[in-house]
């Protein structure tokens, strides 16, 4: 098995810390995601995941710790290193995340996100979901809307390829027919695959899913784990996703991590995590490893 | 069987109303003061009010009880679409009706009789119009809840006032100035109030009100203070000023001169700044500045994570909404030809937000209709004065004003919470255009 994380990481995490007043929520993780992997950060409740997303995605700043993220090539230490020196926020595709505020690294470093409790625009259609997520192209296109004003050409072919893009993944997620519905009319399983389209639409080279299985039946959770397959193999975008659903993390992922209480507990195969003891304790208590083993089989 | 069961309810619940009514009635009808020939108070007794009043809660409830049975719960009605050609046609149809209103106005009743249809009702109806459509940018389409709207209203209008009357700057270079200066202060209030959301928000937009009226108010020698500011030039046509001299309007254009033609004109004038709004609006719907508002109603929080940079979008809101208010503003400077801080209270604001919220808050026809309501509402209380043979010639319909608004606001909660016009039409649409209902779209939270 190769390790894709070490050899060619898209994002690296070192030394994170977050606290909130007393409470430390991460306490010092660092590991890597790999570029073209499918990364699953799991552990208990409470152990610090989402605040992980939160500061990845620059909804918390962190205490301490860096982010790098290498945006197209593998990034030299020595670069990152030079980075960090200097004040800024980027250099060429590799960026700083903790510098960043949130709706800068989903427009420039390019991470998008979805939410455990679905954040959809309820009151507009799918399809303006959808367009709404390639705000930033468009805003180019229309001269900051000031010139698709006065009708700009350019902004009316724009808004075309920005449709043409939506029914692509409207199409890929089953819901072209409901394109002209409120999502907020949307069931459920529905609304967590717009998400998903809605975040993709923003072109992202490393997708974040806050739990996007949970709530699912099997059904819905086996059609999620397609297309999170078919994202990856054809767009060749990273994911990285919370997840409770063993079944879909052993399934589909190549990297796991093990978060509780804050720290890093593991961090290898999913074959490797399965059978670390320390996995085992940390899901149901040292006396359990029985049932543990049964529950992460 | 069951019909009497229902009726013995009926009667015990209508007991029960009349009873309330008679505990209410008791001390304000059944007990009364009076000042006798020494002015002395002396208690009059009323019992039979009391009973009259009670009886007829008891009559009414029960009417009321026995006609709503059978009735089967009336289902939800979907969001109304209108037949494709009548959608097509009406808008045009009502601004080509706009814009003969006055002169069938004149050829019809005359020009006294035609200058309080076109003035009271025209100008005045459209100036709330105006200010409702640019609010609507802000609390209907950003969710962006702001209470001292009314504070843009007035830079827009001290604009032209001091520049006219200071610099003698003409009205046409003060109207787009007037517009620039109300959203520079729109964007220095959004500054500050970027973090704010919701109740916070509201009340720092209200203060802000407040701040400029009090500075209109207190700083004298800027603003001259409550006197205010007199004899600001009046408007002219495009140079051409409307009085009886020989380069005025009416003796280039060969007509008799007639007060009613500055109405005139200033009817046209503010029908064109509204329409100004209502289509910027419309098209900024249709572009990312304007689903960027929208989505920031719907879900801050997403829009965030799709790398729409928050601050700017809400900033264009605050600016934009104000910008309207300003060209509003420098045309009620220019109508008026007098300005003092008495016109841009806390009252002002509450209207126009009263306005947007009433018509349905993101709707354009919606506020444009509680426009008419409630402006044209309060003109028409004027117009009742056959009440004062019913109830005495001290009876002034038009005080009563404020207790219809919130009868019209407190129906408007049970029946139509969501306003007049409560869908929402999507900016675009794959295969077909479908309005969404009211139920869910976000009301906002800043």
């Amino acid at each position: 098995m190769t390790r894709r994380w070490l050899d060619a990481p898209l994002l690296t995490i070192e030394h994170l810390t977050m606290r909130f007043g007393g409470l430390t929520a991460v306490n010092d993780v660092s590991f890597t995601v790999g570029r073209g992997d499918i990364t699953a950060l799991i552990g208990p409740n409470g152990a610090g995941k989402t605040t992980l997303f939160n500061c990845i995605t620059g909804f918390y700043k962190p205490a301490q710790g860096r982010l790098a993220l290498a945006r197209k090539g593998g990034a030299l230490a020595r670069d990152v290193e030079a980075l960090t020196q200097s004040a800024r926020r980027h250099a060429g595709d590799l960026y700083l995340l903790e510098r960043m505020p949130d709706f800068e690294i989903a427009r420039d470093a390019r991470i998008a996100r979805t939410f455990q409790n679905i954040r959809l625009f309820s009151g507009m259609t799918v399809l303006e979901n959808l367009i709404v997520a390639q705000h930033n192209t468009l805003m180019r296109a229309s001269g900051l809307s000031l010139l698709g004003l006065i009708g700009w050409p350019r902004f009316r072919a724009a808004e075309e390829q920005a449709i043409d893009k939506a029914r692509f993944w409207l199409d890929k997620i089953g819901l072209l027919d409901r394109a002209d519905d409120p999502a907020g009319a949307l069931p459920y399983g529905a609304q967590r695959h717009l998400e998903i389209a809605r975040a993709m639409c923003t072109e992202p080279v490393l997708l974040c899913l806050d739990e996007p299985a949970a709530g699912l039946n099997p059904r819905e959770s086996a059609e999620l784990n397609d297309l999170l397959l078919s994202i990856r193999a054809e767009l060749g975008t990273s994911i990285l996703l919370i997840e409770h659903d063993m079944s879909v993390v052993m399934k589909i992922s190549d990297h796991v991590i093990v978060l509780d209480y804050g720290k890093l507990i593991a961090d290898g195969t999913p074959e490797e995590i399965r059978n670390d003891p320390r996995v085992i304790a940390a899901y149901l208590g040292v006396e359990d490893t029985e049932e543990a083993v049964q529950v992460l089989a | 069987m069951r019909a009497q069961t229902s009726i013995l309810s009926a009667l015990r619940e209508s007991a029960f109303a009349s009873l309330v009514a008679a505990g209410l009635a008791f001390p304000i009808l059944a007990l009364g003061t009076e000042m006798d020939q020494s002015n002395r108070l002396v208690l009059e007794q009323r019992w039979s009010w009391m009973l009259i009043a009670a009886g007829l809660v008891f009559v009414g409830r029960f009417l009321v009880l026995i006609l709503a049975q059978g009735r089967v719960a009336a289902a939800p009605v979907p969001a109304r679409i209108w037949p494709p050609f009548v959608a097509r046609v009406l808008p045009s149809a009502g601004v080509v009706a706009l814009f003969l209103f006055p002169l069938v106005m004149l050829f019809w009743l005359g020009p006294q009789g035609s200058l309080k249809w076109i003035n009271n009702y025209g100008v005045q109806i459209l100036i709330y119009v105006m200010l409702g459509w640019g609010l609507n940018i802000v609390v209907g389409l950003a969710g962006l809840l702001d209470l001292g709207y009314v504070a843009f209203y007035a830079v827009g209008a001290y604009s032209y006032a001091l520049l006219s009357t200071q610099f003698g700057l003409s009205f046409w270079i003060c109207l787009p100035l007037a517009g620039l200066f109300a959203a520079a202060w729109g964007a220095m209030l959004g500054f500050p109030v970027l973090r704010l959301r919701g109740d916070y928000l509201a009340i720092v937009t209200l203060a802000f009100g407040e701040i400029v009226s009090a500075v209109l108010t207190n700083w004298t020698d800027f603003s001259n203070g409550k006197a205010g500011i007199m004899s600001i030039p009046r408007v002219t046509f495009f140079g051409l000023p409307f009085t009886a001299s020989e380069n005025g309007f009416a003796a280039t254009f060969g007509l008799e001169f007639q007060a009613i033609h500055r109405t005139i004109f200033l009817f046209y004038l503010i029908l064109v700044l509204a329409l100004i709004t209502h289509v910027v609006t419309l098209r900024l719907r249709r572009l990312p500045v304007g689903r960027a508002w929208e989505a920031l109603r719907e879900d801050e929080i997403a829009c965030r994570s799709l790398g729409i940079n928050t601050v700017n979008t809400k900033l264009t809101a605050f600016a934009l909404g104000a910008m309207f208010a300003g060209f509003a503003g420098s045309f009620f400077a220019v109508r008026q030809g007098f300005v003092n801080p008495d016109s841009f209270t806390f009252m002002e604001s509450a209207t126009i937000l009263a306005i947007v919220v009433l018509g349905g808050m993101g709707s354009q026809l919606g506020v444009a209709l509680a426009a008419v309501v409630m402006v044209g509402g309060t003109e028409v209380l004027r117009e009742l004065t056959f009440l004062k043979e019913i109830f005495g010639s001290s009876f002034d319909p038009s005080l009563y004003r404020m207790l219809l608004f919130g009868l019209a606001m407190v129906l408007m909660m049970i029946w139509r919470p969501r306003g007049l016009i409560s869908s929402r039409e999507p900016s675009v649409f794959l295969a077909q255009r479908k309005n969404v209902s009211g139920t869910h779209v976000q009301e906002g939270h800043g």
